[in-house]
This record gives structure tokens, sequence and C-alpha cells, in this order.
């Protein structure tokens, strides 16, 4: 899209756009260029100096189980979140645009935790689940169930996995909600008319037509599993137990600051950079395609 | 008529007990941490904990509020509030000035710079924590307002927003501007600036929530308690190794953690509900 008019200036649209420059520079593509810099080198255990290792760093990372291990990790936690949150939110927001009035009440009551932050949701969850102070904990020990998060990885995984979908169920529904709302009601009545039922007019006209925020949200659900639920994951568990919640990004933080091997985690940075390279181009062709939809 | 009209009863009432039930598992935990807050240490270190708010309210928040753990609460939310506010109006400036540069403006290298504003969007602070981290130590950005702000408010995401809109600004205006001969500087005062107010309001509360819920980067750049903010410090108050923590304190701080930005949802829940939409698109 251009403008027809503009503006004549020399200086002017370079001096409008230095301040975002220079903060972009400094704080993004600098620190980029030496995340991929680092990882060509190994410091040796005193931190004195470094010798280049090309992609040893690398070779090592994909030969590393733990390494392995938090990849198979992180695709089974943003598997979770984006399930849960997703069909979630979808229950909900079929049933809210069902209603003519009074929806309102419900979305104030049902939107409010996306303003949670995540390590504060991680806080309150942790907190209804901690054995022996925890609110929840106690039920299920006393219904005989043997729960405790802090030795059993799996229940781990279920606990950091909850409060990141709890959280994310919030943003779904909005637009859930927005998309349903926007389908033409004409086309369900006429459906409805023809005698098709409440799941017909689901499978053949919603869901398609909903296709596309679907995807949308596909997406920005697993960015989100992917990087921004580290302060769930640093709240409860630490990554732990034994590494079964540590994700990419955790691992990334884990080994540059607590295990202080930076051209690892230089080497994990690089990785994840290209990962959100590779989602946010599948998002941007997506609304690419939006356009001509 | 009357079987229609009892299904159609029934399927009222499914799609309220379905809504309440959601309602339920959203609100459930909000409402335990503000019991867990309301009660004395003792009830809570003997399980199960009560189902209804205890006589300890005041005591308790108060407690937080003066004394907090390692810091009294009312600084680290005075050190978010700084920073949440510093990051939102940052963000807004550098974003609205450079989406009016690139709109408004034909100059050699300006889809270059686009592009270079674009691409940030693939480098989300967790991916380059460690080189992020030294630059801003090398700036002597450690414990500082600055080094809480800066580095997290450049935002393709404001700059695209602002130029998404931009874009459906009448050609006519700025036509009529320069006929009048206003300076570039003067319509973005006098016209764009003005013509933007939702838009700005709208994004300041999506911002303004970005910026207080930030936990990762003042986890790294605040070493000293007196720059904690509240949603990291909140992590901070937990015990170290067997120690028993005071927890209706600590479910005193998560709430108060909560409040500002939640408050800011509901009351301009239309903003918000829009400047997610609209930034999205």
């Amino acid at each position: 899209m251009q403008r027809q008019v503009v503006f004549n200036a020399r200086f002017l649209p370079y001096l409008l756009l230095a301040p975002q420059l220079v903060v972009t520079c400094v704080f993004f593509f600098y620190p980029a260029a030496q995340a991929l810099y680092q990882s060509a080198f190994v410091a040796d255990p005193f931190g004195l100096k470094s010798s280049f290792v090309g992609f040893a760093n690398f070779k090592f990372l994909f030969l590393d189980p733990y390494y392995l291990a938090s990849f198979q990790t992180t695709l089974v936690f943003s598997g979770l979140v984006t399930l849960f949150a997703m069909s979630l939110a979808l229950w909900l927001a079929l049933l809210a645009d069902r209603l003519i009035h009074g929806d309102n009440a419900y979305r104030t009551l049902l939107i409010w935790p996306y303003a949670v932050a995540p390590a504060v949701a991680g806080v309150t969850w942790m907190f209804m689940f901690r054995p022996g102070v925890g609110a929840l904990s106690w039920y299920l020990e006393q219904a005989g169930y043997q729960w405790n998060y802090v030795l059993n990885g799996g229940q781990a995984m279920a606990l950091v996995a909850a409060a990141s979908a709890w959280k994310q169920v919030s943003y779904n529904f909005l637009f859930f909600l927005a998309g349903l709302q926007a389908i033409p009601k004409s086309l369900l009545e006429a459906a409805a008319i023809d005698g098709a039922g409440f799941w017909r007019r689901f499978a053949t006209i919603v869901f398609p037509l909903l296709s596309p925020t679907t995807f949308f949200l596909l997406v920005v659900n697993v960015i989100y599993a992917f990087f921004d639920t580290f302060g769930v994951i640093h709240t409860i568990t630490s990554g732990g137990p034994q590494q079964a919640t540590t994700t990419l990004v955790y691992k990334v933080y884990a080994d540059g600051f607590v295990g202080q091997d930076i051209g690892s985690s230089a080497a994990q940075s690089v990785v994840l950079l290209f990962l959100v390279g590779a989602l946010t181009v599948v998002q941007f062709r997506y609304i690419e395609k939006k356009v001509h939809y | 008529m009357r079987p229609a009209n009892g299904r159609r009863a029934g399927g009222f009432l499914l799609t309220h007990a379905g809504l309440l039930a959601g309602v339920l598992v959203t609100c459930f935990p909000l409402y335990i941490i503000f019991v867990a807050s309301s009660v004395s240490h003792d009830e809570i270190a003997r399980p199960p904990l009560p189902m209804f708010p205890g006589d300890r309210l005041w005591e308790n928040y108060a407690a937080a509020l003066k004394a907090g753990v390692n810091i009294p609460v009312w600084r680290m939310l005075y050190n978010s509030t700084v920073m949440a506010l510093g990051i939102t109006v940052g963000k807004l400036a550098i974003s609205i000035v450079s989406a009016f540069a690139i709109v408004y403006f034909r100059f050699p290298l300006r889809m270059f710079f686009f592009w270079a504003i674009f691409v940030t969007l693939m480098l989300p602070v967790e991916v380059r924590i460690v080189p992020t981290f030294e630059v801003a130590a090398g700036f002597g950005l450690l414990n500082s307002y600055a080094g809480l702000i800066f580095p997290l408010i450049a935002s393709a995401t404001a700059t695209f927003f602002f130029r998404q809109f931009f874009l459906t600004i009448p050609n006519e205006l700025a036509e009529a501007a320069r006929v009048d001969g206003a300076s570039p500087m003067r319509f973005f005062w006098d016209i764009v600036l003005p013509m933007s107010r939702t838009n700005i309001a709208a994004l300041f509360v999506i911002l303004f929530i970005y910026g207080w819920n930030q936990y990762l980067w003042p986890l790294l750049i605040t070493t000293e308690p007196e720059m904690n903010t509240i949603v990291m410090g909140i992590k901070q108050m937990f015990p170290s190794g067997d120690d028993v923590a005071d927890w209706p304190v600590v479910m005193a701080t998560a709430i108060l953690a909560m409040l500002p930005p939640v408050c800011v949802v509901i009351g301009m829940q239309r903003l918000f509900i829009k400047g997610l939409i609209d930034s999205e698109k």
C-alpha cells in the first residue's frame, strides 16, 4: 500500500526513525549477532579466554540427550497448552455466541486472566497444588491419589501446562467470539430451516468459516507456549524434576545464567532464532492469505 | 409449539450452565489465593484451606505492603509502575513517529528500515538473553530504571498498528495541510495525533499489561531487592531450603501484583478488545 500524498523533507524522516532504530540496533541486532558469534566459541572454565570451534557447539548440542529431551518436552508442553487453551476457548465462545443479551458479564469474568502475568499465574497454581499446604493437593491426597509434582515429572508437566493454558483461554476466547460473530446469521438460519442440527451446522458452516481464526490462534498459541511461559515454569518447577519441564527457552536461561555455559547457550539461542523465524514466516503467510480470502 | 419451546428453554439453561462452569474454572484460582491471603499462617499450615475468607485480611496486606519479605511490597509496586509506564510511553512515542516517517515520506532506504523493524518480531528477549544482558551491563544499566525500560521499548507491533491506522487517514487531509503550507510536524501535531487518540488509548492498555507483566528481564537486570518489580519479586519471597514461607503475605502480594493490570483490562474493556484484535491484523 502506498500513499499518494507525501511530504518532502531530506533529514526529517531519518530523525523520526532514529529512536526506534537506535534501540533496535543496540538491543536487538547487536545481541543477535553476538549470539551468532559466541555460538562458534568455547570459553575455558574460568572464562578467561575462548577459542574458536566452528560448529562444534551445535554438533555437541544435537548429540546432547538433555537438549534433545528438552525439544521433546517443549513439543509435549506446547501441544498440551494449545489443545486445552483452544478447545476450551472454542467451547466457551460457541456458548457465548448463542446469547443475545448478557454476554458482557460472562465476557468480563472470562477474559481477566489475560492480564495476569505468567509468573503470577504460576505462583497461584503452585499454591493450589503444593503438597503440604495447597488447597487442592490436600483433597487429592485424601482421595488416595499420590500427588507430588515436586517429585513426579508427569504431574509437574500437567501442572505447568494447566497454569499456562488457564491464562491463554481468555485470549483465544476473544478471537473465537469475534470470528463467530462475523459469520452471517442468514447462512446459519438457512441451514437450520433445511433441518441441519447444531453439530451439522458446526461441521459444515461454522468450522470452515472459522478456520482462518483457528489457524492464526494455532500459531499464536504455539509461540506463547514456546516463549511466554518462562514465568510459569520458573515459579512452579524451575524446570524440574530431573528436567521434566525444561523447555528450550528455559534451558537457554538455565545454561546461560545458572550453568554459565555461554557457548552452548548462544548456540541454543541461534536454534531458537530459526524456530521463531519459521513460525513468524508461517504467521505472515497466513496474513497475506487472509487478504485474498 | 410446546416441544420446540421446551427444547429452546433447555438449550438456554445448558448454555448458561456451560458458561457458568467456564467462569467457575476461570475464577476459582483467584478465590483460593484470596482466601489464602485472608487467613493466618497456621490455618494454611494445617490443610485443608478454609472455604471462606478469614479475618486477617488487613493485617496480611498491611504486613506485605509495609514489611514484605526482602523488601516492602509498596516499593516493588512503585518499581513496577515506573517500569510499566516507561515501557508503554516509550513504545508509543518511538513507534508513532517511526510509523509517521514510513507512511508520510519517501526517502532512500525506506523499505530497508521498514523490514529492519519488522524482523524484530522474530527476536523476543527470551532468545537472546545472554548477549542482551551483556550489552545492558556494559552500559551500566544493572539495577536502574533505564535498564528495566530501554531494552524493551522497541516494538514492531506498535509500529505496524500505527502504520495501518495512518493508511486509513484520508489523503485530502495531508493534501490540504500541504497546500496551506503546514510543515510535516505541524500536520503531525494538529491532525495525526488528535485523530490517533482512540488507537493510542487502545494500545496503551495492551502495552501497559505487557510492561507490568515482564518477568525474565527484571529477573536478570535487578540484583538488588530495592529494584525488584512485584511480578518477579514474588518468587524471591519463597523460602530457600527448609524455611517455611509466610504464605498469607506471599498470596497478598500475588493479589496486589494482579490488581493493576486486571483493573485496566476490566475498566477499559472496549479499548482493550479493540487494541488486542486490531493489533493482530
